[in-house]
């Protein structure tokens, strides 16, 4: 281990990651940087898990008929898919990984609120998992990643009860950090730091925890009501029993279309913290930004019924939803409005970070943007279930969510590692996500619109050479997320110490240590300023 | 094999008006995408860090732009909103007009039946120029039955009638979709439309391969053989009520609301009995036919039903 002496650090030893040795230290800690480390290692194993089906899929719809895999194996591949990249990666990611690490750290505080609690969350996360691998292992769940009833509560075959419970379990792990979160948001921001002094990653994190908070209850008892049914008969959703065949799906969305948010805002947070620094200007319309999250939380609650215009529900149901969806669409114009008007005469500096940055944006842009084709009713008749609302998920979930989790970890790598990587490797595997999510996605807009459904295993040939392309995309982004895998690791032993503050950052995070000691300050800071100074009277700050 | 199309086929009515929405929307996005990708591009150039051009007058708060990206999205999200609420009302409405066939969906096949008694399997033959209205439950999970060439999709629930309608004009095969995931041959729950001239249709439906009787005298026969005469008798018989002349009728319920007799309100009376109540009657009266009559019956028995004469006896 060698360590340098750096910015008057006097004991860099006491660091936390060499706060103490071994697998008891890092499993029984209770610092909320080691903590997201555990998460950081979690997640991914699950991401390439996701990711991994996801190859298969592409691989399958090569061709028109079924080549490598049954249809069987292939709806449980999309439905494994779906359930892994949602409930066990996309929702923890930036929460529980980078919102982990930084919540304190930017808000001056020494840990979260509640630190047992906090470990708890990442062991109830993994006793989730474990129940998913299992029903993975024993042969997988093929009602996707939705669970409609009355497939999941009487007629699928597979192992619909222990993926329902690991789902269950999991949603506790994430009530357990977004209570934390608030907690900690609350009580322990530093002297000073008042709510409108707070980065915009805090109003985010902030957004995201009311909203988890208020959401997952109802998923847990949709999918307790779930198992009642399949376990024990209870009538509930299942008409031969004396359900209602449509109860469940306002039930699932309810929760599920709030966790499209949950999934989507940290992310927003993330691309605040870096278009400021790397533009080394202020964020445009901080108050703006901060009324939009929480106008995004709020509404957010009352835009399920639009997964459901085609379903049975009434045709004036239909109308208040959409036009509810519409104006949900308002507040993420405002973000995109605001982050590019925040370039707009600054100096911008193109590290890898922004590179991220500028990718959320534009990907977000045109996922919010066909969006609107789905909030609106006539054309969501024909679009809906259909490969046009694949690819508009990803672009707001992969080439939003996920291009701000990584553009986040670029970010903040250093301060979490100590170290530096190689930017020419991260710009490069940057530009490479950018052309593989495209050359994936888009062309199953043009499939969506020509009328492919979505979980075909068999499609007319017509199709074929769209499917083709998006296969192609596939690849070249699957090595876009192996790439970072190899020049991160390789920075945690080659690659030069960062320093304090390698960006020249404003934000409480940066002016403590890289590694952060484990009470993360050695004087809890006194904040009297505004966020994103970075420039006054007309001279950058650097 | 490599020709495929950019553009999906339009053979209704309603098609061409989607897509007009469907364009608008195209280019509503275009352009908003443009000045996004513009406006970042612009400052990646300009103001590149080192560069030399001017930061004067630099903001970082401006209310009137604030108000107007919100305001001007607003308006024409707005404007979206109403365009596209009159055409779905238009799509959810059919027309009184309307001929009716009957759509039964299950694990993995569409059954389907004309009120002539014409069967067909995975495949609907319908004439052009004339609203069709499908009427459609399944008898296990959710289904949904999409024909993009008409640009109409709706769910088949099981236990309730979902309805639909679409009128072609063009001639023509169509695809039709399963567009709910309901199990593994999901993707081969497919058939097609026929959509044909008129002369066409009506030769179809007499022609010879069609052995069916119409669905009323059926209904008719199920109607006798399930004992549904000992109560419902045509002199108003002690125990149920008269169902000549239901069909369309307003009907009193015992909770005091009304109803009208359509094909949901009869498949739940003859299903689920105890559901709703004719005003004057005993609700335990009659028994829950559940798991006695398929999905078929029960549709043979709203059409016998209907056939024994309508309230608005225009029609
Ligand atoms: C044991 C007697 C009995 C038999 C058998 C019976 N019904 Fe009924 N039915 C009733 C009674 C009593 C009512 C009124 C109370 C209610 O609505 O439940 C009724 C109501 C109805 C209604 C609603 C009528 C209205 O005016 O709104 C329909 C439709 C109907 N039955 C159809 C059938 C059919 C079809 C069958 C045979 C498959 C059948 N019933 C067999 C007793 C019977
Ligand atoms: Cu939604
Ligand atoms: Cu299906």
């Amino acid at each position: 281990m060698s360590h340098s002496m750096h910015h008057g650090v006097l004991d860099v030893d006491n660091d936390y990651i060499h706060a103490g040795y071994g697998l008891k230290s890092w499993l029984l800690t209770t610092d909320h940087k080691r903590i997201a480390i555990l998460y950081l290692i979690s997640i991914t194993i699950f991401f390439f898990v996701g990711g991994f089906f996801a190859f298969l899929l592409r691989l399958e719809l090569m061709t028109p008929q079924g080549d490598i895999v049954t249809a069987e194996t292939y709806n449980k591949l999309f439905t494994m898919h779906g359930v892994v990249m949602i409930f066990f990666f996309l929702i923890p990611s930036i929460p529980a990984v980078l919102g982990n690490f930084l919540v304190p750290l930017m808000i001056g505080a020494k840990d979260l609120a509640f630190p047992k609690l906090n470990l708890m969350s990442w062991y109830v996360y993994n006793i989730g998992g474990i129940f998913a691998l299992y029903a993975l292992v024993n042969g997988g769940v093929d009602t996707g990643w939705t669970f409609y009833t009355p497939y999941s509560s009487t007629y699928s075959l597979s192992n619909v009860v222990p993926v329902v419970i690991g789902a269950f379990i999991l949603g506790f792990s994430s009530i357990l950090t977004a209570i934390n979160f608030i907690a900690t948001i609350h009580k322990m921001r530093a002297p000073g730091l008042t709510w409108f002094k707070l980065p915009l990653f805090i109003w985010s994190q902030y957004a995201t925890s009311v909203i988890i908070v208020l959401a997952t209850p109802v998923i847990a008892i949709t999918l307790a009501l779930l198992l009642f049914e399949r376990v024990m008969g209870v009538g509930i959703f299942d008409p031969a029993l004396g359900g209602d065949p449509i109860l469940f799906q306002h039930l699932f969305w309810f929760y599920s279309h709030p966790a499209v948010y949950i999934m989507i805002i940290p992310s927003m947070g993330v691309v605040s913290e870096i278009v400021s620094c790397f533009s080394r200007k202020k964020i445009f319309g901080y108050k703006f930004m901060t009324f939009a999250i929480m106008a995004i939380a709020v509404f957010g609650f009352l835009v399920w019924g639009h997964h459901m215009f085609i379903s049975g529900q009434s045709v004036y149901a239909g109308f208040v939803f959409s036009a509810l969806s519409f104006a949900v669409a308002i507040p993420s114009a405002i973000k995109v409005f605001n982050w590019t008007a925040t370039l707009y005469k600054g100096h911008i500096e193109f590290r890898t970070p922004i590179l991220y940055a500028f990718g959320f944006i534009g990907l977000f842009t045109i996922g919010g943007l066909t969006g609107l084709f789905l909030a609106s009713l006539a054309t969501d008749v024909h679009l809906t279930d259909t490969y046009i609302v694949y690819a508009h998920f990803h672009y707001i979930m992969v080439g939003g969510a996920v291009m701000g989790y990584l553009g986040g970890i670029h970010f903040w790598w250093p301060k979490m590692t100590g170290r530096m990587y190689n930017e020419a490797w991260a710009k490069f595997s940057a530009l490479i996500l950018f052309v593989g999510f495209n050359l994936t996605f888009f062309p199953q807009f043009v499939l969506g619109y020509v009328g492919m459904p979505r979980r075909y295993y068999v499609y007319p040939d017509e199709f074929q050479v769209l499917n083709v392309l998006s296969t192609a995309g596939a690849t070249i982004l699957g090595l876009g997320y192996i790439i970072p895998m190899v020049y991160l690791l390789w920075s945690l032993r080659h690659e030069k110490s960062a320093g304090t503050n390698p960006w020249n950052a404003t934000g409480l995070e940066w002016t403590t240590q890289s590694p952060p000691i484990t009470h993360n300050f050695e004087q809890i800071p006194i904040v009297s300023g505004e966020p994103y100074v970075y420039h006054e009277e007309g001279k950058v700050v650097a | 094999m490599w020709s495929f199309p950019l553009l999906p086929e339009s053979a209704s009515t309603i098609a061409d008006k989607v897509d007009a929405l469907f364009y608008f929307l195209v280019a509503v996005s275009l352009f908003f995408s443009l000045i996004i990708v513009i406006g970042l591009a612009f400052s990646a150039v300009r103001y590149r860090r080192g560069s030399a051009a001017t930061r004067k007058g630099a903001l970082d708060d401006h209310l009137p732009l604030e108000l107007a990206w919100s305001l001007i999205p607003l308006a024409i999200a707005l404007f979206i909103f109403g365009w596209s609420a009159k055409l779905y009302f238009e799509m959810r409405v059919p027309p009184a007009n309307a001929m009716e066939v009957y759509v039964v969906g299950k694990q993995w096949m569409w059954k389907i039946q004309h009120p002539e008694g014409n069967r067909e399997i995975n495949q609907l033959h319908i004439p052009v120029g004339t609203p069709v209205k499908l009427i459609m439950t399944s008898q296990d999970v959710i289904h949904s039955f999409y024909i993009p060439a008409f640009r109409v999709k709706a769910d088949v629930l099981p236990g309730r009638y979902t309805t639909q309608w679409f009128e072609a004009n063009k001639p023509g095969e169509y695809h039709l979709f399963c567009a709910e995931y309901c199990g593994t041959s999901h993707s081969g729950m497919i058939g097609k439309i026929v959509a044909m001239e008129p002369a066409d249709y009506e030769r179809w439906l007499t022609g010879e391969s069609q052995l069916g009787v119409a669905m009323s005298s059926d209904g008719k026969e199920v109607f006798e053989r399930y004992g549904c005469r000992t109560c419902h008798r045509q002199d108003t018989g002690p125990r149920g009520p008269a169902l000549d002349g239901l069909w369309g009728r307003k009907v009193s319920l015992a909770n005091g609301e009304t109803i009208v007799a359509d094909q949901e309100y009869i498949r739940e009376s003859i299903l689920n009995p105890g559901a709703k109540t004719v005003a004057g009657y005993s609700a335990m009266l009659m028994p829950t036919y559940r798991n006695q009559l398929t999905h078929e019956q029960v549709n043979h028995l709203i059409e016998y039903l209907r056939s024994l004469g309508s309230a608005q006896n225009s029609k």
